[in-house]
């Protein structure tokens, strides 16, 4: 129960940095650090794990120091060897197009949605806005058998677009949301200052809130485009050779042994699918996080 | 979504207050909401509305296939509830044409240990969870330097994909890993029936606490500090003030931390499918009511679009009751913390 001896934070908040300067060694701040530490190594620990064995060598897969030993860049050679019928640069592009254009078409079609549930008063507001909650929070599991009948019948398997669309039945509602807790946050008085001042609407929408919204487009974007580059259910039924993301492409990863698992070859394709991630992650944290707990994103 | 655009840019009009409403072209006025949502509005009714209808028609209609007593092969055709029978009471059919209870290995006979699977995830996962996300959120919760640090730590496990991190969970428990060095054991993890649940649940907690924590955290940041300050000031000890005054201000944005995560469990597919492949045990210990859809679907689609509905069925049942009797509002909340934090 640690956690919840919090006896300085309340004193330290009013003060500020002030107090911290001249302040002792405290219990309390030493729990505090304790427990950061615990967290960040729960969060780290793993990927860092990941990572070790992603530049061990193959024979050394096992090695359990926590340190890089034998260290190689083989298993990121062989990540992307299409020898054994591996196609992971391949999926990488397809991750890419899959992830592109489901953010852009989520995104085209959400910002005027967000922009009415944040701005407007109309009847069943709330009603949509319900809606489209429960629409993210849907099992993609009861799209996927009709789906896969239906792009069966019509031979759309093994197409971009077998994935792109029912890729939209999660990031639409996802941006819609997160964008109108964004736009719910705008200075909107500027755009009638603007207004006053002369501008036309156009000129009031294109100079002064387009800048203002762009950070929370782009953190919703960024929030689209991971959520469908994180996808795999769908993907794993809807896709072919020709459109395999990196989700499927890694759970099927084959080794050079059947049923032998090529841990340190999956290991170093794990850590390029991730590395872009985590510095998305890191740049934009705290937008991230303020878009996060609006809308109660999936991992 | 591009006529949409274009109205944007539509007439600046002249100032005529009293005759906006009527335009559908004046967004300020809430004159064009019809056209601002009606290209979500059709997305939505194609990509999620189509296919759940179609999945309710395919579910009472017959999977074409061999009967088994004349082994000819026959089409389709109206199937009444015998495709919701199948699952719920694990009835097949039988040579003669009537029904028998399906043999080991049938599908149908195995859901109800993929619903206990299921359910157990969910429940075993969110209690551990639930405390958990409430002592990170205490501790992201105080000031200390470094805050964005441990901020940006605790996103790691939610960016990345759960293919990923379910092939790196393998890795760790693999029999040569390093889950059994440190622990000084010999247990194939991904083998028995107990400790593959062991393994995947580990695996969610630890992809899906941080975010938990995030959504708490939320909720904490707008208890007022004075709250506690009257409470300290009333000789109120830290246990107290937890209990008394934490609890029950954060209880909302708690229950809508456990809605959601309550909702994602129960379709938990991407981690048993690829860390467990839905074995251990006897060979289904660790299937998943998605797990067992996949599953079904090559072997009859009519068949699997039942065993989906009852799924889907299912989680909005869940879902209605959390939001019906358990009070967690989602859209209040936030908008309150929204409200809090400017």
């Amino acid at each position: 129960m640690a956690a919840t001896t919090t006896a300085t934070p309340q004193a330290a908040e009013q003060a500020g940095p002030v107090t911290r300067a001249p302040s002792r060694f405290s219990w309390s701040g030493v729990r505090t650090y304790v427990g950061v530490a615990i967290i960040i190594i729960w969060g780290l620990a793993p990927a860092y794990w990941m990572v070790v064995t992603a530049f061990r060598d193959v024979g050394f897969t096992f090695d359990t120091t926590l340190y890089p030993t034998h260290v190689t860049l083989d298993n990121f050679r062989t990540a992307f060897d299409t020898s054994l019928g591996n196609h992971f640069g391949l999926a990488l592009l397809h991750s890419v197009i899959i992830g592109v254009v489901t953010t852009a078409l989520a995104m085209a079609a959400g910002v005027f949605c967000a922009y009415a549930l944040a701005r407007l008063e109309f009847r069943g507001k709330y009603l949509l806005l319900g809606g489209i909650l429960g629409a993210s929070m849907f099992p993609p599991v009861a799209l996927v058998t009709p789906l896969f009948q239906l792009f069966t019948n019509i031979g759309w398997i093994n197409t971009y677009q077998a994935l792109i669309i029912p890729d939209i039945s999660f990031a639409l509602p996802l941006t819609i949301y997160i964008l109108t807790a964004f736009f719910r946050e705008m200075p909107w008085d500027l755009e009638e200052s603007a207004r006053i001042d002369g501008c036309t609407q156009w000129q009031a929408f294109r100079l002064v809130i387009l800048p203002l919204a762009a950070p929370g487009l782009f953190t919703t974007a960024i929030l689209a485009f991971i959520a469908a580059w994180n996808e795999f259910l769908l993907a794993s039924q809807l896709s072919g050779p020709a459109t395999q993301p990196v989700t499927v492409a890694i759970a099927d990863f084959q080794g050079s042994q059947p049923h032998q698992e090529p841990y340190t070859a999956v290991m170093a394709a794990g850590t390029i699918v991730v590395v872009p991630l985590v510095i998305m992650v890191l740049a934009f944290q705290k937008k991230i996080v303020a878009g996060l707990t609006a809308g109660g994103v999936k991992g | 979504m591009s006529e949409a655009a274009t109205d944007v840019q539509a007439p600046p009009e002249p100032q005529k207050p009293q005759r906006r409403r009527k335009s559908w072209f004046n967004l300020s006025e809430g004159g064009g909401v019809p056209m601002l949502v009606a290209p979500t509005l059709i997305l939505l009714a194609i990509v999620i509305g189509y296919p759940v209808v179609r999945a309710v028609i395919m579910s009472f209609q017959k999977d074409p296939g061999l009967d088994k007593a004349t082994g000819l092969f026959v089409a389709g055709g109206p199937a009444g509830f015998s495709n919701y029978t199948h699952w719920l009471l694990a009835q097949c059919v039988a040579a003669g044409g009537g029904t028998t209870t399906c043999p080991a290995g049938n599908l149908g006979s195995q859901f109800w240990t993929a619903m206990f699977n299921t359910v157990f995830f969910t429940v075993v996962e969110v209690a551990i969870e639930i405390v958990l996300g409430l002592w990170f959120a205490m501790i992201m919760h105080r000031k200390f330097h470094g805050r964005g640090l441990l901020r940006a730590a605790v996103l790691i496990p939610w960016a990345i994909p759960t293919a990923v991190t379910a092939k790196l969970w393998y890795f760790i428990f693999a029999y040569d890993g390093i889950a059994n060095h440190i622990l000084h054991t010999h247990i194939l993890w991904t083998a028995g029936a107990w400790s593959s649940r062991f393994a995947i649940i580990f695996a969610d907690v630890w992809k899906t606490t941080p975010f938990m924590a995030l959504l708490i955290l939320a909720g904490l940041q707008i208890i007022p500090d004075d709250v506690y300050e009257a409470a300290k000031v009333d000789g109120a000890s830290a246990w107290q003030r937890f209990v008394q005054i934490t609890l029950p201000l954060v209880r909302p944005a708690l229950m809508v931390a456990v809605l959601f995560r309550v909702l994602d469990v129960l379709r938990i597919y991407d981690l048993p499918a690829i860390l467990t492949n839905g074995g251990g045990g006897s060979g289904d210990a660790t299937t998943t009511l998605s797990i067992l859809v996949i599953d079904q679907i090559r072997q009859g689609f009519n068949s699997a679009a039942a065993l989906s509905t009852i799924t889907f069925v299912f989680i909005f049942l869940v879902a209605f009751v959390f939001v019906k009797f358990l009070g967690a509002n989602v859209i209040e909340t936030q908008e309150a913390e929204r409200k809090g934090a400017n």
